[in-house]
């Protein structure tokens, strides 16, 4: 039999400590900050979680991959450390302050690595091994964190879009959306295709862009403005463009941007106005009915 | 498909003309539509061509000239040619595509586009897929 | 960019049905992985135009499809189209709007481009043309300013 290698023993040592001791370690997790305050429903909750947490470090001790974000044991326990981190986050905790939290379950194990039997060097290598095996969790956890926050960044922005262009009904078959703030191509699109959708919901033949609330008009935003006018256009419904400020009007024709074809009014007034006049125009052209 | 015949149906409206593009059309099916669409324009002496795409999900730069094309023809022949029920979704891509086709006069419903020629359709309220809807009917 | 390789599906661009059979498998991987529908119909209307290209310019060939994800893990759609046509003289010039040599709108190459996130033209005289487009899910298609 040949000698097991100095690092397959700490593993090992590792490994076998953390399930010994999971009943112990787990009762005093349960009353750490990370566990006590987020599984606030009974004890045993925190406890439960302590210990799926610890076996699967025991796994990843046991895999040899203890520097390893990727290895299987962490896939284990990822979810619940993504609600654990929510849930720290939603208590108004850093991604720094939780990594300290989780920093501090370190202790617990490492005090019975000290206690362990086995000659110095040996608990030197496993409170080594620990050290990274923990390390690589703290890595985990702010991955997880951060991967929660993009999402919930990437919600917020969808709801911010789509609330920051409501499409109005104004009159029979006429629509409009009060435009407020700066418009990005993100925006622009939501903008088109919500405008356009509301034009076939509500059959109208006619639709408002109103810019008034739009603090600066370039080049890219008139070219949206234009690409949303054409495709109603292509729809069967004329768009107009109301609220166009005079500072507005100015530096349009200061840097040579033409809205080209498309019916401009100077406020969302005006343009009903000249909504309403053409819908009466239309009425008068139909034939009566038979 | 018969050679020279298009496979989309051309309906007398009693001088209006109505042809209701079901489903995807194969290029050699556009290309018959523009001869039909001519024929029959000058064999009824129609005043107007109203083309119903509402039943497209997609219009490439191909149909789109076709369809160009045949209200050029029907303009020819004093018929006014309508384009009706395009999607949203097609119509920001033709957008996106370069192709806002200035020439052709749009509208959004059969209905509307033949009272333009005043040609008065009673709407039944069955057929939500003819107002030109991303959204499938049910 | 990484490629799923159960994903990709090749298809044949010889005639005017294999246009349509292009069509209407872009548009169901395009559903299935989840794109919108105005996205859907960018890609079906870019793969259409490409498409056609390849039929009438290439003398027809083929194009295979992609699942795609990025580094940040976007999923996305690649069509790649391949003929062993004269290839393109002057790939500026095709790409601008109104070129055309087949009596089309001239919209083909310069208007696919705006339909897509990424696209790309390797086209050598007598060698032949290959486009390669990509759409990634859920973006606008010039992505933010």
């Amino acid at each position: 039999m040949t000698d097991v290698p100095p690092v397959g023993t700490a593993t090992s040592v590792v490994a076998r400590l953390l399930r010994e001791k999971k009943e112990h370690i787990a009762q005093l997790w349960a009353d750490q900050p990370l566990f006590q305050a987020v599984f606030t429903v009974t004890r045993d909750e925190a406890v439960e979680a302590g210990r799926a947490v610890l076996e699967a470090l025991a796994q990843v001790a046991e895999s040899g991959r203890v520097d390893d974000i990727a290895a299987p044991g962490f896939a284990m326990i990822r979810q619940q450390l993504a609600a654990m981190s929510t849930s720290r986050t939603r208590s108004g905790l850093s991604i720094g302050q939780i990594d300290r939290e989780v920093g501090a379950l370190g202790a617990a194990p490492a005090e019975f690595l000290e206690d362990a039997s086995g000659d110095t060097d040996e608990r030197v290598r496993a409170r080594l091994l620990w050290s990274e095996l923990l390390a690589t969790l703290r890595v985990v956890v702010i991955e997880t964190a951060l991967q929660e926050n993009r999402e919930i960044v990437e919600r917020q922005r969808q709801q911010l879009l789509e609330m920051a262009t409501p499409v109005v009904k104004l009159w029979d078959r006429l629509v409009a959306v009060p435009l407020i703030g700066m418009l990005d191509s993100a925006r622009s699109q939501v903008v088109m295709e919500n405008l356009l959708e509301a034009i076939v919901e509500h059959n109208a033949t006619m639709a408002i862009l109103d810019i008034t609330g739009v603090p600066t008009v370039d080049s890219l935003v008139a070219q949206h403005l234009m690409k949303t006018v054409a495709a109603a256009r292509l729809m069967g419904a004329d768009c107009v463009i109301s609220g166009i400020r005079p500072a507005i009007a100015q530096t349009m024709v200061q840097l040579g941007l033409d809205l080209g074809p498309v019916t401009t009014r100077a406020t969302l007034a005006d343009a009903l106005e000249l909504a309403l006049e053409r819908q009466s125009e239309q009425a008068k052209g139909i034939a009566p009915r038979h | 498909m018969q050679p020279g015949a298009s496979s989309v149906p051309v309906l007398d409206l009693g001088g209006i003309l109505l042809i209701s593009i079901q489903g995807e059309l194969p290029d050699d099916a556009a290309v018959d539509l523009r001869t039909d669409v001519t024929l029959a324009v000058s064999e009824t002496g129609a005043r107007g061509v109203i083309i119903d795409i509402s039943g497209l999900d997609m219009v490439d730069s191909f149909l789109a000239r076709v369809l160009a094309e045949v209200a050029a023809s029907a303009r020819l022949l004093a018929a006014q040619a309508v384009l009706v029920g395009m999607r949203p979704s097609v119509a920001i891509t033709l957008v996106e595509l370069g192709l806002a086709l200035p020439g052709l006069e749009t509208s959004r419903t059969v209905i509307e586009a033949a009272s333009r020629f005043g040609v008065e359709i009673r709407d039944r309220g069955d057929q939500p897929a003819a107002r030109g809807t991303d959204r499938t009917p049910t | 960019m990484s490629t799923d390789e159960r994903a990709t599906v090749s298809l044949p661009v010889r005639n005017d049905a294999d246009l349509m059979t292009v069509r209407q498998r872009v548009r169901t991987l395009a559903q299935e992985l989840g794109f919108g529908l105005v996205q859907q119909t960018k890609l079906v209307t870019a793969a259409s135009e490409l498409a056609r290209n390849t039929l009438i310019h290439g003398g027809g060939g083929s194009v295979t499809v992609d699942a795609v994800s990025d580094a940040q893990g976007r999923d996305g759609l690649t069509l790649t189209f391949r003929d062993e046509g004269s290839g393109i003289t002057d790939v500026d010039r095709a790409l601008r709007d109104g070129y055309s040599t087949a009596g089309g709108l001239g919209m083909g190459l310069s208007g696919s481009k705006r339909l897509v996130h990424e696209f790309s033209v390797d086209t050598a005289l007598g060698e032949g043309t290959t486009v390669s487009v990509t759409l990634w899910r859920g973006h606008a298609s010039h992505g933010p300013r």
